[in-house]
């Protein structure tokens, strides 16, 4: 939403400025009572400077698209991997590898987008006991606040909630299933509009 | 079938029976604590009972009722059918009852009740001895099948089941359980099913000893909280002795006194006491050091607790005192096993505890005794989960997938006999209400 007014008033200065160069565009001579060279150069001339002014304008306009595209694609970017999910083995908060290397892009959003808060969730699959594995999941969101806060985010700025076994994303009785349940959820809770990627 | 030999007549028969036309009049009150008539219950037995045809208004349903009661209740052989019930109303129009056509059934008791506006007279009796072995009048109170009439019936028949095996039935209990975003309450029967709470994310109903206030834990925005509900009023209070994140599996101790629950933040979940009124300040029980501890369970007389803890690895069964003391792992751990025991239930007569156990990744529902750690499996069918005692220690509630999908079952763990509580998909985590419902 912020994004694409950002991006619309970027097209509206970029169409300002390329009517604020035509402007200026010359005037045309008294008309004589014939063609003549002069009025022939003046008006090539003046078509000239229409397609420099217009052709300026679509330059300028792309630019602008082109960059907030980019603004938009790196923020896309950096939201995505910021809340990119981690998946835990059974009945473990032990951080895998690959949730390892997903907490370091995380970390490098996060110092480089002072603004933002983010909130884990953390998750099970629906084995276990209801009760236990509300404790299972906070100890999960835990570990990945823990090791964020260890490579210097502050913890203010990450909250954690569990939720158990009671917001599966998939919801087969097998491994397939249970694997995708067994997560750590990112969501950002503050300066989304802020997030910006790694430098 | 019964054998009446079976059955020991007691001395103390002649001279309750003696006593028992003074009492007749006497309150309900005067007469359910430790009133027994001499029909001595032997385990393995279940004396035969004929249920007279009730008279009076209401009187089918009473009497399908107290059948019932004592059907469920696993003590009683209801004898019944149509020519049973024949010779009973002839019998009960002539005022006159034919012990031999009984013996000759089985039946070690005759039950007969009449209504009067909102007293029940009850006689029951003893056909080896040919004699009336109780007689008492009982408040059957409320409109016709209403949840209060239909309670004041059920403590009649545990009334009646006290009078004839000494043991008083548990007909007038109620169980919460979670389905949905919602805690419903049911009759022990599976009649009078309602919600108890608003929507939300529910989990864990526990019942207060008084039998009106339930705990629970709900999901709010910054994480779980305990809430008391007193189902009367149905006023709501969060208990805030602890910060905000996990607050979950709560469990009154069985003086009403003090409330245990779960508290988690960012280093592990240790279970904390607070008052039962959900105030002041809240005394650390376990120290887990980062791993998680919930699902609380008090011994009867207060001095213990049983919970799950995940301190050695995966979840076992552990015992302490209920000041955090004296910590024992209860459930044999064994190295390298990826099964799991979890959610006890200490029984009222304080002498098993009631867990679910993993066998190859199902649970099911387990008993160990106390005294020699002996462990018996209960269930078999399906995933069973979450046990929870009735107040008599013989009766469970419990989670089963057996059917396909989640619903509450009710198992006898003397006889093995289980019935399906609930009628609707979903349901989980049961809690019986404590107390044998008895005023």
């Amino acid at each position: 939403m912020t994004g694409k007014t950002r991006l619309a008033s970027l097209v509206v200065l970029a169409a300002a400025a390329a009517v604020a160069c035509s402007h200026p565009a010359p005037q045309t001579a008294p008309a004589p009572a014939g063609p003549n060279q002069d009025s022939i150069n003046a008006e090539n001339a003046r078509r000239d400077s229409i397609a420099k002014a217009d052709a300026a304008r679509r330059d300028s306009i792309a630019r602008a698209q082109a960059d907030a595209d980019r603004l938009r694609n790196g923020r896309d970017a950096a939201t995505k991997a910021l809340t990119q999910v981690i998946y835990f083995d059974f009945d473990s908060d032990a951080l895998k590898d690959d949730a390892r290397s997903s907490l370091d892009a995380k970390i490098g959003i996060l110092n480089a987008s002072p603004d933002v808060k983010i909130r884990v969730g953390g998750n099970t699959d629906e084995r276990g006991s209801d009760e236990y594995n509300l404790a299972l999941g906070q100890r999960r969101a835990a570990a990945a606040k823990r090791y964020l806060t260890d490579h210097g985010i502050s913890g203010d700025r990450i909250d954690i909630i569990s939720y158990g076994e009671e917001h599966p994303v998939a919801t087969g009785h097998d491994e397939s299933s249970w694997s995708q349940n067994r997560r750590d959820e990112f969501e950002v809770t503050a300066g989304a509009d802020q997030i910006k990627g790694a430098p | 079938m019964l054998e009446t030999q079976r059955l020991i007549i007691g001395a103390a028969l002649v001279s309750a029976c003696l006593a028992m036309p003074a009492r007749a009049n006497a309150q309900q009150q005067d007469t359910t604590r430790g009133v027994r008539i001499g029909l001595t219950y032997q385990p393995g037995t279940k004396p035969g009972v004929v249920v007279f045809p009730v008279s009076g208004p209401d009187g089918d349903s009473i009497q399908a009722m107290v059948q019932r009661d004592f059907d469920y209740g696993d003590r009683i052989e209801v004898i019944g059918g149509d020519a049973v019930q024949q010779t009973a109303r002839t019998q009960a129009s002539k005022n006159a009852i034919d012990f031999t056509i009984w013996k000759s059934l089985s039946a070690a008791a005759v039950v007969q009740i009449s209504v009067m506006g909102s007293t029940a007279h009850v006689n029951v009796y003893d056909v080896a001895a040919k004699k009336l072995a109780a007689a008492h009048d009982v408040t059957v109170s409320g409109a016709p099948n209403s949840e209060e009439w239909r309670m004041s019936v059920h403590a009649m028949s545990d009334q009646i089941e006290q009078w004839i095996t000494g043991v008083h039935g548990i007909a007038a209990t109620r169980i919460l359980y979670v389905r949905g975003n919602r805690i419903y309450v049911i009759d022990s029967d599976g009649f009078g099913e309602h919600a108890v709470s608003g929507p939300g994310t529910v989990l864990a109903p526990a019942w207060a000893p008084d039998g009106h206030t339930i705990a629970f834990s709900e999901l709010a925005r910054a994480g779980w909280n305990v809430v008391l509900r007193d189902l009367t009023t149905g006023r709501e209070h969060t208990v805030s002795s602890t910060p905000g994140g996990l607050n979950i599996t709560p469990a009154f101790s069985p003086d009403g006194q003090w409330l245990c629950y779960a508290h988690g933040e960012e280093n592990g979940t240790d279970l904390y006491m607070v008052s039962a009124s959900g105030s002041g300040a809240a005394r650390r029980v376990t120290v887990g050091r980062g791993t998680d501890n919930v699902s609380p369970t008090f011994s009867p007389d207060g001095a213990r607790l049983a919970f799950t803890s995940g301190r050695a690895g995966h979840p076992e069964v552990y015992t302490s005192d209920a000041d955090g003391s004296n910590v024992d792992l209860l459930t044999p751990f064994n190295f390298g096993d990826q099964n799991y025991r979890s959610n006890p239930d200490w029984s009222p007569d304080g002498r098993l505890i009631a867990f679910q156990s993993q066998l190859d990744g199902r649970f099911q529902i387990m008993t160990i005794t106390l005294r020699d750690r002996t462990v018996k499996q209960l269930t078999s069918e399906g995933i069973n989960e979450d046990p929870t005692w009735a107040p008599d220690g013989r009766h469970l509630a419990f989670t089963s997938s057996r059917t396909g999908v989640k619903e509450i079952f009710v198992l006898d763990a003397e006889s093995g006999r289980a019935r399906q509580l609930t009628h609707d998909a979903g349901a989980r985590l049961a809690a019986w209400s404590r107390g044998t419902g008895a005023p």
